[in-house]
């Protein structure tokens, strides 16, 4: 029987492939999700090993705290006078400092920002003269750059934009543009370090740019021959001054991989999720083929019934059919995932992420995962099709169209499938207005809730068809004439079999449509929450919006011709009540740019913070009980402790505001923070927004390439900007999902092509052209998808209605994007035009007679 | 005439009786709307003998040999196979006793598209686990005609090839009843005619006891016994007849 199963497929490989299809792409996503993410870690790990080859030990100055986000801590730097003290310790064989800095950002001839892409604008510092042991850098031509007027910089920023050894070129650090000229330019070997931009200085001269004079970052030491590292550490402690520690370089990369580490996990949970959904929708499409072709395989397991074979060797035949399947598509699918991998990392840099990586890594555990993965999924699948090829009677072998006799359970059918649609509602609700249950358990909740959900839908789907088909099918039936008519009536003869093909689009819509309006949703309060606070004439942010823009930017446009109020806003993170919180500053002018809404204190407050005030928002006072008066402790970064006072309460709207929780005066924060920085600042100038104000604005600003002079609705679009972009990047994502449930519209339509052969051939016989028979395969498959995207953007619908419900207070409102939504209806007639392609034309060439005399 | 093994097992076989029915009734469907089938047929088939079953169509003969060969039930009546009560059998004794005692040879051939011609008549073998007596393979194989044809796909035959594999294939578990359904309903007379011969030897040779239905005469005419069937009763039983008898009592019973 073995044999039987093995030599079936075999005989129908073009079936077995349509099926197998459906599972490739989505063991494709996970493979290429590991690999990528692999690549990323891998490559992380190798700049940061190399970073500190020849080294034995590292000594960096201490945080009292990290920020997830990294480089919003700016740790402050050491004496170098250190250097010279450790140099003289008996073990050490050789020590070398440097400094380091992750905002030094380049500047193009066009004056623009060359930007990091995500990667970071890093600068580091080398002894161009002395031994290189300590350089992670290799010079691909040039020497190191000596000097005050020198730098050298990476080689992918020299080939992106024409730079060759012996130019000048820009660097932005902290004041107006200087510039260098090219000494050389460095790689770090064996690693792509993607779209991030390197500046390589002489140490004085790189102090000298960050405004660190005498300072260092790191100072790498290395142990003579045979000491161990334990007694380095452990001779270099004592001398160590205050706020800085020492680590062996193990420890250290370690500690440099963290937040790198949790970004690309983050990243690869992300990507295994749509992964997973591209699978659901896979399960889905191969339980419909399978059904099908079970279906049109009665005769052939009646007769091997009528031979003998027990009901438990058709099951096993199925399954095995199921397995090969299965495991082809995964090694299919594992290795596809390579290409997959390469699309992403390219998906990502033109989303702005341009990552590092490096090579290929495959991993053993990757080959697993995707293996049993694949064939898990395949052959869970396919196990309600096998029960029901078992039910063959073997009578059927000579009764033509002889009924499946209905299982035992399948009078509780229509109980199961109201009973499961109606828990996957509950569990929804449940997990989503659940606030004071645990994450994992609303998680958990949500989870299965959706997928109960869409399990529930597709199971009364089959309800809707005929209804759905009358209303949406009527097009056709006007522009298709009788083929259009046909195509309608076909669709709505197996509402069963036209309800699984649809489920599967419905999926992959509902989601889109989810990801429109919550995202709709977030872009309307926002922009209520700017229109509201933003009272100002124009902006002053970095070019990319997020990060912070130096302060001098901020003193530049202050002389600018008419403009009457500056006021920026300080951007930092300190640790309240024992977490770490964003914090910001605030000018006395404040209340002249920003509209707030006090809930306690007045206008006056943000004057009045002086060294000790403070304003927190109103939830951040709910949630810790604080008042006007009540004292507030923040830690900052240097471990520094100041002890506060609140001042105000304001009223936080529900699109969110330029401020964290907890805001100090620029005063007090200038004297605080290492290097401060503002988010962003406000501008008021006499005549308000004019073209002559925005090039005034502008000039005064010139010297800082990286700042951008923005109106109210400018400022809106580009803090949209980044938000547009990931809603894209999850489009993108579904759309893999959406292509499965094409390839099951496709594989629908291919097999009752198949079984209807004969009512073709007559069809054709009495009359229809070539043409109008491919025309009835294309109505069929956009009503079909049509159905789908109907039921779709219902259920994403609701989805998004719960979740916007749940997260109002977090400041969503309920918005719609209508033009997306058409935008989806369209996408799915595409979707159906698409998918009929091949089974109109395998229509269309039926001949005549050989289609007639068909068995 | 070759020794038939007698087949081991849990099954007993007495020595004459090879099918033994009693008062078979069928009937579809219920009160105004019900349709009688059979009512109450009585039938013996002794081993080794070649019964054709004959009727108009509506006379209810599938409808006998479906429950004759296990794949209905009736609603009333018994079926005994070999002295085993078939009506009373659950599923998986049923297909037990298909592997041993039932044979069956298809009006549509009914062969697997995929499997050459060795696995197809070989199949019933693979499906019992049993294995394969080579020279009775090639014995049968040369007797249909068929051992230049082994690594033939069933689309590279023509009817009547496929339908000496599904003979072959029927032949080949030596079953104690061997059941024909319209043998030659698809195939064109002359092929029909070499089909038939073929069957009339089986049971010649090997003693294969074998009911044929089929509403052509000259199939009828090769069977020691002839049953005609008319609304569900056996109205003329013959014996030994020439086709043109039995065009006589066909015409008798319109």
């Amino acid at each position: 029987m073995l044999r039987v199963a093995l030599k079936g497929l075999a005989g129908r490989k073009l079936r077995a492939v349509l099926t197998a299809l459906a599972i490739i792409l989505g063991v494709a996503m996970i493979s290429g999700t590991y690999v990528l993410t692999d690549g990323i870690n891998s490559a992380f790990t190798s700049i940061f090993t190399q970073t500190y080859q020849n080294a034995d030990a590292v000594i960096s100055a201490k945080t009292a705290f990290t920020n997830d986000q990294g480089n919003q801590v700016q740790a402050p730097g050491f004496s170098q006078s250190l250097l010279g003290k450790v140099q003289t310790l008996p073990d050490v064989n050789a020590a070398a400092g440097s400094v380091t800095d992750d905002q030094t950002q380049l500047v193009g001839r066009d004056n623009k920002v060359i930007s990091g892409g995500g990667g970071g604008s890093l600068a580091l510092s080398v002894n161009p003269t002395g031994d290189q042991r300590f350089n992670p850098l290799k010079l691909t031509s040039g020497t190191w750059p000596s000097g005050p007027h020198e730098i050298a910089i990476s080689s992918n920023v020299a080939s992106s934009k024409g730079y060759k050894v012996g130019d000048t070129i820009g660097v932005a650090r902290n004041g107006p543009v200087q510039q260098f000229k090219i000494a050389g330019l460095v790689e770090l070997p064996g690693v792509s370090i993607g779209g991030a931009t390197l500046s390589v200085f002489d140490l004085p001269t790189l102090q000298k740019l960050l405004g660190r004079q005498g300072e260092l970052d790191i100072i790498r030491v290395q142990s003579k021959a045979g000491v161990p590292t334990s007694k380095l550490i452990s001779e270099i402690k004592p001398i160590l001054p205050h706020g800085t520690q020492v680590r062996n370089v193990a420890a250290q990369v370690k500690e440099d991989k963290k937040s790198a580490s949790s970004f690309t996990s983050f990243i690869r949970y992300v990507l295994l999720a749509f992964a997973g959904i591209a699978l659901f929708v896979g399960s889905f499409v191969i339980a419909n083929t399978l059904s099908i072709t079970i279906a049109q395989r009665t005769r052939e397991f009646a007769t091997l019934r009528t031979l003998g074979a027990t009901r438990r060797q058709v099951l096993t035949s199925v399954i095995v059919e199921a397995l090969v399947i299965g495991l082809f598509a995964s090694v299919a699918g594992l290795f596809l995932g390579l290409g997959i991998a390469k699309l992403l990392n390219s998906i990502f840099s033109l989303v702005g992420f341009d990552l590092p990586t490096a090579g290929t890594v495959f991993e053993t555990r990757t080959v697993i995962v995707c293996l049993v993965v694949g064939t898990v999924i395949t052959l869970i699948a396919s196990l309600r099709p096998a029960l029901r090829a078992t039910r063959v009677p073997p009578i059927a072998a000579v009764r033509e169209g002889a009924e499946l006799p209905r299982g035992r359970f399948a009078r509780w059918a229509p109980w199961a499938s109201g009973v499961t649609l109606l828990l996957g509602v509950l569990l929804l609700g449940y997990g989503v207005l659940g606030h004071h249950l645990p994450t994992s358990t609303r998680l958990l909740s949500l989870g299965v809730g959706i997928l109960l959900l869409f399990f529930g839908v597709a199971a009364n789907a089959q309800r809707l068809v005929k209804p759905l088909a009358s209303v949406l099918g009527w097009p056709a039936t006007r522009i298709g004439g009788t083929a259009g008519v046909l195509a309608r009536d076909n669709t709505m003869r197996n509402p069963k079999r036209t309800a699984s093909t649809a489920s599967a689009l419905m999926i992959g819509l509902a989601l889109v449509t989810f990801v429109a309006i919550l995202g709709q949703g977030i872009r309307s309060s926002f922009e209520s929450a700017v229109d509201q606070l933003f009272i100002a004439d124009y902006a002053l942010t970095s070019s990319n919006t997020f990060t912070p823009l130096t302060i001098q930017a901020e003193k530049a446009i202050a002389r600018a011709p008419g403009v009457t109020v500056v006021s920026g806003i300080r951007a930092g993170s300190a640790k309240v009540f024992g977490s770490v919180e964003n914090l910001t500053g605030a000018d006395p002018n404040l209340t002249k740019v920003i509209h707030l809404d006090w809930k306690e204190g007045s206008n006056a407050v943000p004057a009045e913070l002086g060294q000790t005030g403070a304003f927190v928002d109103d939830k951040y006072a709910k949630s810790n009980d604080l008042h006007v008066g009540s004292p507030l402790d923040i830690e900052t970064p240097t471990a520094k402790v100041l002890h506060l006072k609140v001042d105000g309460v304001f009223k936080l709207p529900k699109g969110g505001s330029p401020f964290g929780p907890v805001t100090i005066s620029n005063a007090l924060f200038d004297k605080n923070y290492v290097d401060p920085q503002n988010e962003m600042a406000f501008v008021n100038i006499e005549g308000g927004v004019t073209p002559a104000n925005t090039a005034a604005l502008n000039k005064a600003t010139a010297g800082f390439p990286d700042a951008k002079v923005q109106t109210h609705s400018e400022f809106k679009s580009n803090f949209e900007k980044p938000l547009n972009a990931i809603i894209s990047l999850l489009y993108v994502l579904l759309a893999l999902s959406i292509i499965v449930s094409l390839f099951g519209i496709v594989n629908t339509l291919v097999l009752t092509v198949f079984e209807r052969t004969r009512e073709i051939g007559m069809l054709r016989a009495v009359g229809m052209t070539r043409r109008q028979t491919r025309r009835m395969i294309r109505h069929e498959s956009v009503v079909t998808s049509l159905i789908g995207a109907a039921l779709g953007i219902i259920v994403g619908f609701f989805l998004a209605i719960l979740v916007t419900h749940a997260l109002s207070d977090e400041g969503i409102v309920f918005a719609v994007p209508y033009a997306s939504i058409v935008f989806f209806v369209i996408a799915a007639i595409i979707v159906g035009l698409l998918a009929a392609i091949w089974p109109a034309r395998r229509a269309a060439k039926l001949n005549v007679l050989e289609a007639l005399q068909y068995e | 005439m070759a020794v038939r093994e007698q087949p081991q097992g849990d099954v007993v076989v007495p020595a004459h009786a090879a099918v033994e029915a009693r008062g078979l009734t069928r009937v579809y469907g219920e009160g105004t709307t019900a349709v009688e089938a059979l009512r109450g047929v009585d039938i013996d088939v002794q081993s080794g003998e070649l019964v054709a079953v004959m009727g108009p169509s509506g006379s209810g003969k599938s409808t006998l040999m479906h429950i004759l060969a296990g794949l209905d039930k009736p609603t009333a009546g018994t079926v005994m196979i070999a002295g085993n009560e078939i009506t009373r059998l659950d599923d998986s004794q049923l297909t037990k006793l298909r592997r041993q005692h039932i044979g069956f040879v298809f009006q549509f051939f009914n062969l697997l598209p995929m499997l050459d011609t060795e696995e197809n008549v070989t199949l019933p073998l693979s499906i019992s686990g049993e294995k394969v007596d080579k020279a009775w393979l090639d014995e049968l194989l040369t007797k249909m005609g068929l051992e230049n044809r082994r690594d033939h796909r069933p689309a590279q035959l023509s009817g009547g090839q496929q339908q000496r594999v599904a003979i072959a294939r029927s032949l080949v578990t030596k079953p104690t009843i061997l059941f024909a359904d319209e043998p030659t309903g698809n195939l064109d007379s002359k092929t029909g005619g070499e089909i038939l011969d073929l069957v009339r030897s089986s049971t010649d040779t090997y003693g294969q006891t074998t009911v044929m239905v089929t509403h052509e005469a000259r199939a009828a005419a090769i069977a020691d016994r002839i049953l005609f069937l008319e609304d569900g009763l056996i109205v003329k039983e013959l014996r030994g007849a020439s086709q043109g008898e039995v065009l006589t009592v066909m015409s008798s019973l319109h």
